[in-house]
């Protein structure tokens, strides 16, 4: 036990050294990494040829060319892509990650870029294609008593069911705080995983982004699926997606803010958010 | 920051929550395996061709390819095809954890099969002559005389195995079994701390030095010749029974 209390301190130092990535100075010209996951089509994914390809793929250029940064894109699995930011190993995550109070604790964000309810998709042949409420839209933020009976509702209705999630999601940690009890929730590596169960029928109901769903439902992939219940934002589900960049680098976030501000105000935003979405997922003013 | 060791108690209790798991996929995956594997092993040494063929491209089948890959073919590939979905296995390929023991014994058979048959080759034929010619039949011969040697030939290589098979039903994980991988991954990413996989390996250190402890007492109880040399004792002299 002894050699183990060591054996760990020593993996623990090790981290530390790992972690400390010093504050670079970042200006015109700088390089900068950037990471994304590429398996979360429309926000980033890789095409038929290998590439990394997306709405964040194009906006990442978009900004490192009103920056004057030489920026490189890299591909990061997503369960470690906050660990190896803080490990230096990239500068700047643009992985469809939303600004929550959680990951503020670790990171911080630029400004959002895009704003995107979190929905539930079923298959439209099963028991719950024909689940609805009365209220389209739940904001976790502020819950009053209509909303708390349209979650109460949710609850009710997926009772017994099994509902997928991307592992480390706002959705994830949604579903463990709010509906999981008489709900079995199942955690997948990849969004695209899970999409393979729900069309197996292995999950009864999946929760992700509406900015995913709407793209998917259309090809084949998304075939004999639909979207049910009211769409949620805020509270745990955060304030919009932002880049994440770590806490020393403040710099950095605030030149990427002003970068996303100018974006939104010549309207390059939403025109790359209406190509790659099929509606205008991107943040405003 | 990445944090380490807060809350130590409660993570240890989490991730022992994944034990049963971990175990379970280990305990069946190898039982199973084992028999399978040693019916594999004497086909591939069959003296009828075609049954030698099989065993030996099974053989090379599912130890040339990566065993997250079978895991994934297995509960990923079978899954999309409507014919399976429809079909009497659905019920247990539809259950991630039955995907996952089948694809770990599918594994571990090729691998033990390889290492029983090296034990039964070890035999010295002669032993074998020697039992025929003691009028013991094919059943009996191999009871009592090949397969006992064979597998204390085979044992310090199968715990090899044992070894393994314990580290990769951590791949189970990657098919939602809450195994002690995916706690520990689920625990890793809601703290952003490297913690929960420090635990998570010292429990599987902890499993395995206990596997390993268990193989090298069976070996010893299966090796006369260690036991007696331990305990100081020495075998009756032979010679001298010749010599009266």
């Amino acid at each position: 036990m002894r050699m183990l209390t060591t054996m760990l301190a020593a993996a623990a130092l090790t981290a530390g050294v790992a972690t400390a990535a010093s504050a670079a100075d970042w200006g015109k010209g700088s390089d900068v990494r950037i990471a994304t996951e590429g398996a979360y089509a429309p926000w980033n994914y890789t095409d038929s040829s290998g590439n990394l390809v997306g709405f964040e793929v194009d906006l990442y250029k978009d900004l490192c060319a009103r920056l004057e940064l030489k920026c490189t894109l890299q591909q990061q699995a997503w369960e470690g892509i906050i660990p190896a930011l803080q490990a230096g190993k990239y500068d700047v995550i643009m992985a469809g990650m939303s600004i929550t109070e959680k990951r503020k604790e670790v990171i911080t964000f630029s400004r959002s870029y895009a704003a995107t309810p979190a929905v539930f998709v079923v298959k439209s042949d099963g028991p719950l294609a024909g689940f609805s409420t009365d209220l389209d839209a739940v904001t976790m933020a502020d819950v009053d008593d209509a909303e708390k009976a349209t979650i109460a509702k949710v609850k009710e209705a997926f009772a017994g069911k099994t509902i997928g999630v991307q592992i480390a999601t706002t959705h994830e940690n949604f579903l463990n705080e709010y509906i999981a009890g008489d709900v079995t929730v199942k955690t997948y590596d990849t969004q695209e995983n899970l999409d393979l169960d729900l069309q197996a029928g292995r999950v009864d109901a999946a929760l992700a982004a509406m900015s995913y769903w709407k793209p998917l439902l259309e090809k084949d992939a998304g075939k004999g699926l639909k979207i049910v219940g009211p769409g949620f934002t805020g509270g745990p589900f955060g304030d919009g997606v932002g880049a994440g960049i770590r806490q020393e680098d403040q710099q950095l976030a605030d030149m990427f803010s002003e970068a996303i501000g100018e974006a939104i105000a010549d309207g390059t935003l939403s025109k790359l958010a209406i190509e790659h979405f099929g509606f205008d997922a991107s943040a405003k003013e | 920051m990445v944090t380490l060791f807060d809350e130590p108690a409660n993570t240890w209790e989490l991730i022992a929550n994944g034990l049963p798991w971990t175990l379970t996929l280990a305990a069946s995956s190898l039982a199973l395996g084992f028999f399978l594997a040693v019916g594999l092993a004497l086909l591939r040494l069959s003296p009828v061709p075609p049954l030698r063929w099989f065993a030996y491209g099974y053989v090379y089948l599912f130890r040339s390819t990566p065993l997250l890959v079978q895991i994934f073919l297995i509960y990923y590939g079978l899954g999309q095809f409507e014919a399976v979905q429809k079909s009497f296995l659905w019920p247990f390929l539809r259950e991630a954890h039955w995907c996952a023991i089948l694809a770990l014994t599918l594994n571990t058979t090729a691998y033990t099969s390889e290492i029983i048959r090296g034990g039964l080759q070890s035999v010295p034929w002669g032993q074998v002559e020697a039992a025929k010619a003691c009028g013991m039949g094919l059943g009996l011969r191999f009871r009592r005389v090949i397969f006992p040697q064979a597998i204390r030939q085979a044992l310090p290589g199968y715990g090899n195995e044992i070894v393994l098979m314990i580290k990769s039903t951590s791949l189970a994980s990657t098919i939602t079994i809450l195994d002690m991988t995916l706690i520990a991954r689920k625990e890793t990413s809601a703290t952003f701390s490297i913690e929960p996989l420090f635990i998570a390996a010292a429990f599987y250190l902890a499993i395995n030095f206990l596997a390993t402890r268990l193989v090298m007492w069976v070996e010893f109880r299966l090796s006369p010749e260690l036991r007696e040399a331990k305990t100081g004792k020495t075998l009756p002299d032979q010679g001298v029974v010749g010599a009266r």
